[in-house]
């Protein structure tokens, strides 16, 4: 598939079906990048993975970015991709520090480990998961570790000697 | 109704932990498996005993710092791991590698698939008891993991690719060696299927177990040998080329069943397949550099640091200043014997990731255990995580 087919794709049917959800689009080293509104989550989800073009039946992942300098905080990214067109994207909605985000593990079963993750790491509650609980860490775990502001050391207490001080 | 012995074992729901610390969960992996008599109903899968928090590292570490962290990702084939990272990186700077430095990547990461395979089917047959297979793997892997010895000095952690080439060139003793793996390989993977593919139990223990049908796999997550053994054809090498892999001539093996045994058959393929790549590689590598003529992330090298004073401040200043990635985000995945490991990085400008995620296939595919086994004996629990053939230092990161 040549690019300007994809763009066609994967831009062009994707802004005209939903032109006011889409934020913003931007393509950086070839690949295509929607940020769209929060409430069109999972009317885009199910449209890029029904849509018989565009057919985006894989979840790769989904990711928590925390930009702790800018408000909304969070970026939640995911990456989905299309066995059979072989065509990938990436969407991304802005969440604010408390605010939930709807899951989509009802729409690909793949993606209740990863939101976990995010969960886990970041705090972002997902809305709708069936089974929502921190997946790497203990449950009594304090924290989310890759919050910006989280020390590298952890902090301190009585397995973790060398860790920051809690103020 | 009276307790009775007979009636305890057929209605009593039982919760039985396998793990964290059992043989046959290859590393740390704890089922909370409720059964009903000897009837999976429910396998939870609790990961993270192995959790060290990389990804956090990551954020701290210059881009060069970080390689050595990916080989104890999955520390059964490193190569693949450094790949997937510095692919990432270089898609971030935007530069071409050398075609040397591309054929010798090639190389190492089929390598490092052959020995992942070698001891995932190995490890699989002891769980199943056939402690020979094991042993036999060992032994193979041992050839490979000299080969890598003789490349770059370590057998594990290899931190041999770095970004912008590779750290050592590849040498004619690294051919020879090659060629002469793949001259005792055939025979022995032979060897193996003689003595597990017609194999009696081995075939009880593994046909129409943990069965999975293409399109619940891949709406699960699951990639690599595991997704291709239930016939869903998709392969990174093939459909997204990376590196030379749409030069070299090799096949995409498939399964049908998309069980147990289909999985083994396809990663004993696979390593065939792999052999061929190194076979088509070693032919057409060409002679040249092979890291690209870039001063501010290529050090200099180490002889020259001794003797040359541009040379000793140059690599002072890429040790301790690292090297600036432009602004924006990335996500590159490869094909790693497990499954799709992909590497998102969010740069900010400067010399540190801002943000890096490693979308991992063992993590990914431990998903489907629940999936595969409900239903199924306590016994087949043990086949189907050996033929996912998860590595804890990638699934917990």
């Amino acid at each position: 598939m040549t690019p300007v087919d994809r763009d066609e794709l994967l831009i062009k049917k994707i802004q005209s079906a939903f032109r006011h959800d889409i934020i913003e689009t931007t393509v950086f080293r070839g690949e295509v990048t929607h940020l769209i509104q929060m409430s069109a989550l999972r009317s885009i989800c199910t449209f890029l993975k029904t849509d018989p073009e565009i057919k985006m039946n894989f979840i790769s992942d989904v990711v928590g970015v925390d930009y702790n300098t800018e408000t909304p905080r969070f970026e939640v990214v995911y990456h989905f991709y299309s066995t059979s067109k072989k065509l990938r994207i990436r969407l991304k909605v802005k969440v604010n520090d408390g605010e939930t985000v709807p899951s989509i593990a009802g729409i690909w079963h793949g993606a209740d480990w990863p939101e976990r993750e995010v969960y886990d790491m970041f705090g972002i509650v997902f809305e709708g998961h069936p089974n929502l609980k921190r997946i790497y860490l203990p449950e009594d775990f304090e924290g989310f570790p890759l919050r910006k502001e989280y020390p590298v050391r952890g902090y301190k207490d009585r397995y973790n000697p060398y860790g920051v001080e809690k103020e | 109704m009276p307790d009775t012995k007979d009636n305890i074992i057929t209605t009593q729901e039982v919760t039985l932990h396998m793990g964290p610390q059992h043989p046959s969960t290859h590393g740390v992996l704890h089922l909370i498996l409720d059964l009903q008599g000897e009837r999976i109903i429910n396998a939870e899968a609790d990961i993270g005993y192995l959790h060290r928090g990389t990804e956090k590292l990551a954020e701290n570490l210059f881009y060069h710092q970080f390689v050595p962290y990916t080989d104890r990702l999955d520390y059964m084939c490193a190569m693949t791991n450094n790949l997937a990272y510095v692919q990432a990186v270089e898609k971030l700077l935007d530069i071409e590698i050398t075609e040397r430095a591309k054929y010798i990547r090639v190389i190492a990461s089929e390598l490092s698939r052959i020995a992942g395979h070698l001891l995932g089917v190995g490890a699989w047959a002891v769980d199943l008891g056939a402690m020979t297979i094991l042993l036999y793997a060992i032994r193979d892997r041992e050839i490979v993991l000299d080969i890598f010895e003789s490349l770059c000095g370590a057998r594990m952690t290899l931190s041999y690719l770095r970004v912008g080439g590779v750290r050592y060139d590849f040498t004619d003793k690294v051919k020879e060696a090659c060629n002469n793996l793949l001259e005792v390989l055939p025979k022995r993977l032979d060897e193996y299927e003689t003595i597990l593919t017609g194999n009696r139990i081995w075939i009880q223990r593994n046909k129409g177990v943990g069965v999975i049908s293409g399109e619940e796999a891949v709406a699960l997550g699951l990639s690599g040998p595991s997704l291709r053994a239930s016939g869903v054809k998709w392969d990174i090498r093939k459909d997204e080329p990376y590196l030379v892999y749409d030069r070299v001539d090799f096949d995409v093996p498939v399964g049908e069943n998309g069980d147990c045994f289909d999985r083994y058959l396809v990663r004993m393929a696979e390593m065939r397949q792999s052999m061929r790549i190194i076979k088509q590689c070693l032919r057409d590598m060409p002679e040249g550099p092979f890291n690209v003529d870039i001063p501010q992330i290529v050090p200099p090298k180490k002889p020259d640091v001794y003797s040359n004073m541009e040379a000793l401040i140059h690599h002072f200043k890429y040790v301790s200043t690292g090297f600036k990635v432009p602004k924006g985000e990335v996500y590159s995945a490869i094909e790693a014997p497990k499954g799709e490991l992909g590497v998102y990085i969010v740069s900010d400008g400067s010399e540190k990731p801002y943000r890096l995620k490693l979308r991992v296939p063992s993590f990914m595919n431990l998903q489907t255990v629940n999936h595969m086994s409900k239903g199924r004996y306590l016994a087949d629990i043990v086949a189907i995580v050996s033929s996912l053939d998860p590595v804890f230092g990638e699934c917990d990161k």
